[in-house]
């Protein structure tokens, strides 16, 4: 048989798409809420005991799905922020510092366990505050919660074979505050390593995602984790800055972003007190031309769309080299048009509510800059519920490294994307950022793949995948994304005195 | 129905074929797995599933009387349950395409046939040939051909691609699905580039296995070959369908399948038109699964008929 001359087709991919308004739709799959216990009225969690708040303030934490308040929390003063540190103070001299360390990593299993037990319960809560789709919170959250826990209390008693030829002593109270998205694994994130090192907790969970954090001290009494060992004051920024202005922490943990991590430093300056920062990011998610592109595709998706893009180390920077650029933001467009947006708490949602009004704001302004600056929006056609806070999964093609929208970090589902030809280039476009948290490489061949993880300036990169976590890898920042590494061996450092 | 190439079919360009990320494709299988198909939505993803399906026979012991069986089961799935749809096809052996045939007039369900030496593809091309030109004088309206994956392990696909060609020449107006036997293809890329070579070559449909070989079909050989066909529809505008057989033994499965091919290909593909279930067993499963939603109880295996 004979063949012609090997033309290759021009794509006319203008006429032809997927059609994805199929006939069949997925009936709505709820996950019950008949199983959890919420209070009207929680109190704050200091020295074992759920107390009121000496500033007698309480604020309410709503559903971003559908705006209905959940429960009524308490706004702890500086008076409140005081009585927790001294309650971890006394509880570090006279219990936890004097227990011997395989008793503390006892402690820290039967938390583990507990968490696995009442797994659904705590997946349930982390999606009605926080938003979030019950299938990460389910899949992802707290799953990595309980492996935080089990992590760490395998190191409560070998802290001397993590440090050979060092003396590991605690540090004495952390006082640590998280951000709103990812409630309960930042709570573990945080006081997993605390409590492993043989220090006490005064911890603020943040002020739109509280419930999660009080469930977990239920979880603290439940284990007869000693009383004050974990204190949890609950409010805003101005009872965070109580936490970190009180003399008596000696170290400070903080998540969220880096405006709030530069005001920390500053009140931290001339002070003895330790700190770890995480702070924000905006990613770079490489994909070269000999990629799996299919599998990429996933992992843009991944990057950028996972927890509403209220990520961090969210590749919120897309560069695709110019060879397959027109196929991958195709490919694109093709998936996200699949992605269900709804009801956080449905088993088929992708992505669920944005966490509060204000994100919200915030992200739409960014919307209307990018398209202001002239970068073109592409944004998913599915239907939106009528009450609640969303965003619809949204991308800008033809944007440049002077744009706005590809220096400040969005923190929510929109992505940027560049274009690149060369190795040289693209390096030069992912470092050229203040931030420098995590990034992605996508590529078949091994060799660039090195060449691009020596080179990229950020804590954390992911090869052929995105947004994987393990308590066994340290996570931390370069430049304005953070100081000091959470997570592994690394992450106990910050919490030890190293003599 | 039938979609000849009216063009001589040209030999494409494999270095452009994408690659395929073995652990990535693992995982977007692992998201279709956790689709909740409730109520009226599994209902009707049950009945799409019955009404895909090539009911299939292929063993050395066929006779016209097992085939007979066969074709009226294909016809009469489960008469206690009302207006259920019919199968897409019956599938069997060249020397049993007139049975089926004729048990099937104006029943609306094709006789598919396996062709070219099936299961091994291990003869000449004339012998092939002439298998196939056999089953279509029988009267079948589809025939289920194998690569020869000797051939293109060697890396002979200019082999492979014109034997293709070969044979849907010799299928006339028979729609030509094409077997990769995907289980001795050994990685997802060689998977992507046999689907390519296939399409190209002129396949109007695209099948993972021949059931005699393990592992037949995958959730996992599904989607690379779901990926291939959106990537030659995007390029070319030629619709090419898929027929994963061997393995698929459960309703649960056979609707995580069919999330998989929504959410990968959409409405144009969500059809027994471009999609068939290559199945033996399956059908009872996902009768039992119909009554259950109807009735709410599980019946005794025992009252589904197993021809």
């Amino acid at each position: 048989m004979k063949r012609k001359p090997n033309a290759r087709p021009r794509r006319k991919t203008a006429a032809r798409a997927i059609d994805f308004q199929t006939d069949w739709t997925y009936a709505p799959a709820p996950e019950s809420t008949g199983h959890i216990q919420l209070r009207e009225r929680y109190g704050l969690f200091i020295n074992g005991q759920f107390v009121n708040p000496k500033s007698g303030k309480y604020f309410a934490t709503t559903n971003p799905a559908n705006e209905k308040k959940l429960a009524e929390v308490a706004e702890a003063g500086i008076a409140d922020a005081d009585r927790a540190v001294r309650a971890a103070r006394q509880a570090y001299e006279t219990v936890w510092s004097r227990l011997s360390a395989a008793e503390r990593g006892k402690y820290l299993y039967r938390i583990a366990r507990i968490i696995q037990e009442r797994a659904r319960e705590f997946s349930v809560i982390e999606s009605m505050d926080g938003g979030k789709a019950i299938r990460e919170s389910r899949d992802v959250d707290v799953p990595l919660v309980a492996a935080h826990f089990f992590y760490y209390a395998g190191w409560a008693d070998k802290l001397a074979y993590a440090f050979p030829g060092k003396t590991p002593k605690p540090l004495g109270v952390a006082g640590q505050i998280i951000p709103w998205n990812f409630p309960l694994l930042m709570a573990a994130w945080k006081i997993a390593p605390a409590l492993a090192t043989g220090n006490t907790v005064v911890l603020k969970p943040a002020e739109t995602t509280p419930l999660t954090a009080l469930k977990l001290a239920e979880v603290f009494r439940d284990a007869d984790l000693p009383p004050g060992v974990v204190n949890i004051i609950t409010g805003g920024g101005a009872t965070g800055a109580a936490l970190v202005n009180h003399p008596d922490i000696d170290k400070v943990a903080f998540t969220g972003s880096t405006d709030v991590g530069k005001l920390i430093l500053k009140a931290l300056a001339g002070r003895k007190t330790k700190y770890t920062l995480e702070l924000g990011g905006k990613a770079a998610n490489i994909i070269f031309e000999d990629a799996a592109l299919d599998q990429a595709v996933e992992g843009i998706v991944n990057g950028i769309f996972f927890n509403q893009g209220h990520v961090c180390c969210a590749g919120s920077r897309l560069f695709v080299q110019e060879s397959v650029a027109d196929v991958v933001v195709e490919k694109l467009k093709e998936r996200m048009e699949t992605l269900i947006v709804g009801d956080p708490l449905d088993k088929n949602t992708d992505i669920g509510a944005i966490n509060s009004r204000m994100q919200l704001d915030k992200i739409q302004a960014y919307i209307k800059i990018g398209r202001d600056e002239g970068a073109d929006f592409y944004q998913t056609s599915c239907k939106l519920p009528a009450k609640g806070y969303w965003c619809a999964p949204a991308l800008f093609t033809n944007a440049s490294q002077s744009h706005r929208i590809v220096q400040e970090e969005i923190f929510g589902p929109v992505l940027a994307i560049q274009t690149f030809r060369t190795i040289e280039e693209v390096l030069e476009k992912a470092n050229n950022t203040p931030y420098g948290l995590s990034g992605g490489v996508w590529t078949d061949k091994g060799a660039k793949i090195f060449k691009m993880t020596s080179k990229l300036r950020a804590g954390v990169i992911w090869a052929n995948t995105f947004s994987k976590f393990d308590p066994g890898s340290p996570f931390g920042g370069y430049k304005e994304s953070g100081v000091g590494r959470e997570g592994g061996l690394q992450g106990l450092m910050p919490y030890l005195q190293l003599a | 129905m039938s979609s000849r190439t009216e063009t001589m079919p040209v030999f494409p360009d494999l270095s452009r074929v994408s690659r395929v990320d073995e652990v990535g494709v693992e995982e977007r299988v692992a998201r279709f797995q956790k689709r909740s198909i409730k109520k009226e939505s599994k209902v009707h993803a049950l009945r799409l599933a019955l009404s895909m399906m090539d009911l299939t026979t292929l063993e050395g012991q066929d006779t016209a009387g097992k085939v007979r069986q066969l074709c009226y089961k294909g016809r009469h799935l489960h008469d206690a349950y009302p207006d259920l749809p019919h199968v897409a096809a019956i599938c069997v052996y060249p020397s049993l395409v007139r049975v089926a045939k004729q048990a099937l007039a104006g029943s609306g369900i094709n006789v598919a046939s396996v062709a070219t030496a099936f299961p091994s593809g291990q003869s000449s091309r004339k012998v092939k040939l002439a298998d196939t030109t056999f089953a279509v004088s029988e009267g079948a309206d589809e025939i289920d051909m194998v690569i020869s994956r000797g051939e293109f392990l060697q890396g002979e696909y200019a082999y492979v691609f014109d034997e293709i060609a070969a044979v849907k020449e010799a299928c006339n107006e028979a729609h030509l699905k094409v077997i990769l036997e995907t289980g001795e293809l050994s990685t997802l890329d060689n998977i992507r580039r046999a689907s390519v070579l296939a399409m190209h070559a002129g396949a109007d449909f695209i099948k993972t296995s021949t059931g005699k070989v393990q592992p037949a079909a995958t959730m996992q050989v599904t989607l690379v070959m779901l990926q291939a066909i959106r990537d030659y529809y995007m390029e070319t505008g030629r619709v090419v369908g898929m027929k994963p057989a061997g393995g698929i033994a459960t309703a649960k499965l056979a609707i995580q399948y069919l999330v998989m091919l929504r959410e990968t290909l959409g409405k144009t593909w969500l059809t027994p038109t471009w999609f068939r279930f290559g199945a033996s067993r399956l059908a009872n499963d996902v009768l039992m699964q119909l009554v259950k939603e109807r009735s709410g109880a599980y019946q005794s295996l025992d009252y589904f008929s197993k021809d």
